[in-house]
């Protein structure tokens, strides 16, 4: 028995999966918000690289007949999605001229 | 320089003066439709708490509304409820025995508690039922809406079930789209209402997308005010300078924007772009992310394959088309993506300063992760750029609601929120004409 969340190959990516290992987007969305810009730069820069090597991994499995650690990778992937906002368009973690709005995702696809 | 990527944002001094698309014989869109004028509009229909009472009536207890689609309905027995809660009504859609799609009244015939909920009242539901059952005093509903059974119906006075069924609403399917109307008897059947130009979309191929992700928003507007952002594009480089890309060339809040095509039928209306064509673009002018997973806001760059024609889209043939946005009269949107994909707005007024938004984006569904990926980017994008929209919103009704300006010049990129407007204004001005001269039966 191991405690690691993700696939052995991206053990490099463990200390962020406690966090961003997140199933929904309402979850990534709040993380996105109560994160430092500092803390969602080290993710982004962790994981970008490595973005397209974890596509491939998850790749190998169907979408609904995922191993546990592969979905949690894929899991990590949505998270940088969430933050790539943060950190490529806005600089800040709230969107830009979003006044008081207030979007929330209710339905989406699992995993 | 012209941005030499984007035929849609040129930014030369030479493309402000010309013309990209063909424009009617007028010379404009707005002057093809004579009646819209061209002066200034009122807005007062936005700030008006009288005026929003008349639209309930003439409008949204008259009008076609969709409430859903029919792949929440996918056997007999299936249903759900839907909340309209400006019309302080639930109504409750369910398929049959006979798979057909019927709409109720929520409430039941006994003492009208709300029949079908969850937890609490004010939320939506949804699931498979083989009857329904009041959970007060346990009357039940056959899926038909028939009344089969009242507990201790002995201690009833001449009570007779037969005539005690729950209380139908309108109910037909267009295109999967589940729409209800609200009237006694609807001024005309779903296929008349819907007209020629909205009816020509009926065979694309809606029931392959199946896979879809559902916003809700609660927004300080009045719904038409909401409704008018999302039917012009006029705003988009000055509001959404960063959808454009992440270098200068991109980001150029001055660049000039013009729609290929607009188009009038009835109440209905319709827009098309050339949207963006980011898949063409070369990398330096995207976002990391938006080349990580070759999608972004027209959707996932590699589309499904659809087959050869697309019913009813692109109806003027433009060369580069990117999308259709149909706007179905009163609050019901569609946009429709050259990329394969499709999204719904809907607009729900709570009172004369409020409203709920519902967004639902649909893609064929994802058949591995780097497909979902694309679909969750595109989603992402979605509510990014519509916290935009959102955020400002609160602005323009504050705006119109001070009062210093009740008329506003709008352009020719603006001809559907003129057209908009006019149509809100018939419905109701016809409503309080029929109200006055036969006032008992409205």
């Amino acid at each position: 028995m191991s405690d690691s969340l993700l696939p052995p190959a991206f053990a490099a990516l463990e200390p962020y999966a406690g966090i961003w290992c997140l199933a929904t987007e309402p979850e990534r969305w709040a993380q996105r918000l109560r994160s430092s810009m500092r803390e969602m730069q080290a993710f982004y820069d962790a994981l970008f690289p490595r973005a397209e090597e974890a596509i491939a991994y998850c790749d190998r499995f169907p979408l609904d007949d995922m191993p546990a650690d592969a979905e949690r990778l894929l899991q990590l992937l949505h998270s940088l999605l969430m933050v790539s906002y943060a950190v490529e368009v806005w600089k800040q973690p709230e969107v830009i001229n979003g006044g008081s709005a207030r979007i929330d995702r209710i339905r989406e696809p699992r995993p | 320089m012209v941005f030499p990527l984007a035929a849609g944002w040129p930014a030369s001094g030479e493309a402000k003066t010309v013309a990209r698309f063909k424009k009617p014989t007028e010379g404009t869109w707005t002057e093809h439709y004579p009646e819209l004028g061209t002066g200034l509009v009122c807005m007062a229909d936005s700030v008006s708490p009288a005026f929003y009472e008349l639209e309930r009536e003439a409008i949204f207890k008259r009008a076609w509304l969709n409430v859903g689609r029919v792949e929440a309905l996918p056997r007999n027995g299936s249903f759900f409820t839907k909340e309209l809660p400006g019309l302080r009504t639930s109504v409750l859609v369910s398929r049959d025995r006979n798979g057909r799609v019927r709409a109720f009244h929520n409430v039941c015939r006994h003492r009208g508690n709300k029949l079908v909920w969850d937890g609490t009242p004010r939320d939506e539901t949804s699931g498979s039922a083989r009857q329904f059952v009041c959970k007060y005093h346990g009357w039940r509903y056959d899926l038909d809406g028939t009344c089969t059974y009242v507990h201790q119906q002995n201690q009833f006075f001449d009570l007779r079930k037969d005539e005690l069924g729950l209380a139908p609403v309108h109910c037909d399917t267009w295109a999967g789209f589940v729409f209800v109307n609200l009237a006694r008897e609807p001024a005309q059947p779903l296929p008349d209402y819907l007209g020629a130009m909205v009816g020509a979309l009926e065979g694309y191929p809606f029931d392959r997308m199946t896979e879809r992700y559902a916003f809700r928003a609660e927004n300080n507007s009045n719904w038409k005010v909401f409704i008018d952002a999302f039917q012009e594009y006029y705003h988009v480089p000055p509001l959404h300078t960063h959808q454009l890309g992440p270098t200068p060339e991109a980001q150029n809040p001055e660049y000039e924007f013009e729609a290929a095509h607009y188009q009038l039928d009835g109440p209905h209306r319709m827009v098309t772009t050339s949207g963006t064509h980011k898949h063409t673009w070369p990398a330096e002018h995207l976002y990391p992310a938006e080349a990580l997973t070759r999608s972004g806001n027209t959707g996932p760059w590699d589309a499904p394959d659809l087959g050869a024609t697309l019913p009813g889209v692109n109806p003027s043939g433009i060369r580069r088309w990117g999308i259709d946005n149909f706007q179905v009269f009163p609050n019901l949107e569609i946009l429709i993506y050259e990329r394969g994909w499709y999204v719904t707005y809907r607009y729900w007024p709570t009172s004369h300063n409020t409203h709920v938004f519902e967004g639902d984006l649909h893609f064929v569904p994802a058949r591995n992760a780097r497909e979902r990926l694309a679909h969750e980017y595109a989603a992402l994008t979605f509510k990014e750029y519509g916290l935009q929209d959102c955020g400002t919103l609160d602005g323009t009704q504050m705006g119109l609601e001070q009062g210093a300006f009740s008329e506003f010049p709008l352009n020719d990129q603006e001809i559907l929120v003129r057209h908009f407007h006019k149509t809100v204004g018939n419905w109701v001005d016809a409503y309080v004409r029929r109200r006055a001269e036969a006032p008992t039966h409205e």
